[in-house]
């Protein structure tokens, strides 16, 4: 068996085993009968489903007549800097306030483009902030501190 | 005449100032947002999303919800048609043709005629809708649990088979949304599912948080790994005017692309994407000279987008009566609905007529709105056209972190948007059409609840689904449907249908 179509191949690996996953949590509900079924049943048998649609794919991904395809390159480096400027704006918004938090999610995300430059960023850093102060704050009233909670208390 | 009382009750409904103000920010905000390169329409709305949730009128949050889609729809076309990068699947063909124009030194009237196209289709859409939705719910109110059922497991086949990719990946990503559904507490018993004692989680998910991660995050991190490469047409867009010989030549096709779009938005899954591709195919086909399609035809332009809109448009038709989202973006109004506690279904027309005939009406002052608006304002639109990806990126994910913040005014939300962005990268990279997850997250909760009524009903016995006439017929289409499109014939003509658009 040679594997024809690597996404299809892991896609379907994928559905496979979120499907286990969700069939062995669902055991700590309880099941029911159909006539009463409780919160166990349904999610149960997605679970089940997902994992059979995850092995019917995996197995055409060998399948004769399936086109060939290859999984791209994974960008980690993207890939880790987006994902990580927004956990930090997360973590730092309700301690730190809306400057901090956004300085720190601009500049860590604009260090993930090719043409990264930290000229530019400050410049769109200055005027973010300057937009979201009218917008945001003062327009849309959002309820988070603008400044660090250790400045203002 | 009933129709008339009744739009004359939507018209009375969204020509309030109040109303108006919103249609108008919504439609101006989708495009400036729209208009961008590489955020399509899906990730528009889930952006703006949260905003509409701050608006205590429901009528006035979905109004705004409308204005922000068919925003978003028109600025994809814009940067289709200046910048040869289409902001979703539905504006793939307008590039094909709409582009050349572009180069061809006629960027002007390609964007004229798109713009009036979408208009007019906007307009028969509109009154479409207003006919059909009320004897359409009142069939909806012989629906019993288990009818319901059947029908939301038509409707998810029937999206899976009309949307394009792998129809094995693209059920199993409907079951996933399904499952995602599932997290937080069960209305029967109160137990919390998959909240692993996080209490934000009992809540469940914030559907506008995933959708932010899969299409606005992992977009992006997809867009950074590829390098820049566009060539915007800005220097003179010149004459906005078609020629007389231009406009001629579109007449025919804008209405053929209603006509089609109107029909295929009612169906599940298909929408704008099978209408605009559709309608290509057919205005190639039954050209007198089908060889300058793909150099810069007026018909490819004009056709699709019309179609586009038209079935945009008709594709709220079973959202509203049934209370069955057929595609994503649908899926993202239902949650806006739910927000404002309105359970979409064919109870809204009688309980808020207002909202549902407000909504309607606004859906034609908004296209008038986007006639108005875009025009005179394209220039502004090609300026933001011309900011560097690298300058906006960062400001996206600005607007997606405190979107996903103002939900619940709670950061949780946007951590939740970080698994999703992994996710929807992943999908990316595995070829998995992430829209049918967003239909089975809406409905999975309803879907299950219905199971259960039904099953309560009969007392456990599963042939209440086949032995029900109006479900048993439900259920026989999905299943024809899932052989038909498994057949090896058909199977491959399918690939063939779709495979133009990847090129």
């Amino acid at each position: 068996m040679r594997i024809r179509n690597h996404r299809d191949f892991w896609s379907g690996i994928m559905f496979l085993v979120l499907g286990v996953l969700f069939v062995i949590f669902s055991q700590a509900y309880q099941l029911g009968t159909p006539a009463r079924m409780g919160p166990g049943f349904f999610p149960t048998t997605l679970g089940a489903l997902m994992a059979l649609l995850g092995l019917a794919i995996t197995w055409q991904s060998a399948a004769p007549g399936n086109r060939e395809g290859r999984v791209e390159k994974v960008g980690w480096r993207e890939l880790f800097l987006i994902l990580f400027s927004v956990g930090v704006f997360a973590a730092a918004l309700p301690y730190l306030g809306m400057v901090i938090a956004i300085t720190l999610l601009i500049a860590i995300s604009a260090v993930a483009s090719h043409e990264f430059s930290w000229k530019e960023t400050a410049i769109s850093i200055v005027v973010l902030l300057v937009m979201s102060e009218l917008v945001f704050v003062k327009g849309l009233e959002l309820q988070f501190p603008v400044w660090p909670k250790f400045l203002t208390q | 005449m009933e129709l008339i009382t009744n739009l004359g009750l939507g018209f009375a409904t969204a020509l309030t100032l109040t109303n108006l103000f919103y249609c108008f920010i919504g439609v101006l905000l989708g495009t400036l947002i729209g208009v961008l390169p590489g955020i399509g329409p899906l990730a528009t709305i889930a952006m703006l999303l949260p905003i509409t949730y701050k608006l205590t009128d429901p009528t006035t949050a979905l109004i705004m919800l409308a204005g922000i889609y068919y925003g978003a729809q028109y600025g994809g076309s814009t940067t289709a048609i200046l910048v040869n990068l289409p902001g979703e699947i539905s504006s793939v063909v307008t590039t094909l043709d709409g582009y050349q124009m572009a180069r061809n030194g006629r960027p002007g009237p390609a964007l004229a005629i798109a713009a009036l196209g979408s208009f007019f289709a906007g307009t028969v859409a509109t009154l479409l809708i207003a006919a059909f939705a009320p004897p359409l719910a009142e069939v909806a109110f012989k629906f019993g649990p288990a009818e319901y059922f059947s029908l939301m497991v038509l409707g998810l086949i029937a999206a899976v088979v009309l949307a394009h990719g792998s129809i094995l990946k693209a059920l199993a990503m409907v079951v996933l949304g399904l499952l995602i559904g599932m997290v937080g507490t069960d209305v029967n018993s109160g137990v919390a599912r998959f909240s692993f004692d996080i209490p934000e989680l009992t809540d469940g998910i914030e559907l506008a948080a995933v959708a932010m991660g899969i299409f606005g995050f992992g977009e992006i991190i997809a867009n950074l790994e590829q390098r820049e490469n566009r060539e915007v047409f800005t220097k003179k867009v010149g004459r906005l005017l078609p020629s007389v010989a231009e406009f001629k030549a579109s007449i025919a096709p804008i209405i053929r692309g209603t006509a089609l779009g109107s029909f295929l938005g009612i169906l599940p899954g298909g929408g704008a994407v099978l209408s605009s591709f559709t309608s290509y195919a057919i205005e190639k086909k039954i050209s007198k000279t089908p060889e300058r399609f793909g150099k810069g035809a007026i018909e490819g332009v004009a056709g699709p987008e019309s179609a586009n809109n038209a079935g945009a448009q008709t594709s709220f038709i079973p959202m509203l009566t049934l209370g069955i989202p057929t595609n994503a973006v649908m899926a993202l109004m239902v949650a806006g609905m739910m927000i404002h506690n309105i359970q979409p279904g064919p109870q809204v027309m009688t309980s808020n007529p207002d909202l549902f005939w407000g909504l309607i009406a606004s859906m034609w002052i908004g296209n008038l709105m986007l006639v108005i608006l875009n025009l005179p304002l394209i220039g502004i639109w090609i300026r933001l056209l011309t900011v560097p990806y690298r300058i906006l990126y960062p400001a996206i994910l600005l607007f997606c972190c405190v979107g996903a913040y103002s939900i619940n005014n709670n950061v949780f939300d946007v951590f939740v948007t970080i698994p999703f962005a992994i996710l929807g990268y992943v999908f990316r990279k595995l070829d998995c059409e992430p829209a049918p997850l967003l239909l089975g997250l809406v409905l999975g909760e309803l879907m299950e609840e219905y199971l259960r009524r039904a099953m309560t009903i009969s007392r456990g016995d599963w042939s209440v689904f086949v032995t029900r006439p109006l479900s048993a017929t439900l259920l026989a289409i999905a299943v024809v449907l899932l052989v038909i499109v498994f057949m090896p014939a058909i199977a491959k003509k399918r690939e063939e249908a779709f495979a133009e658009e990847e090129t």
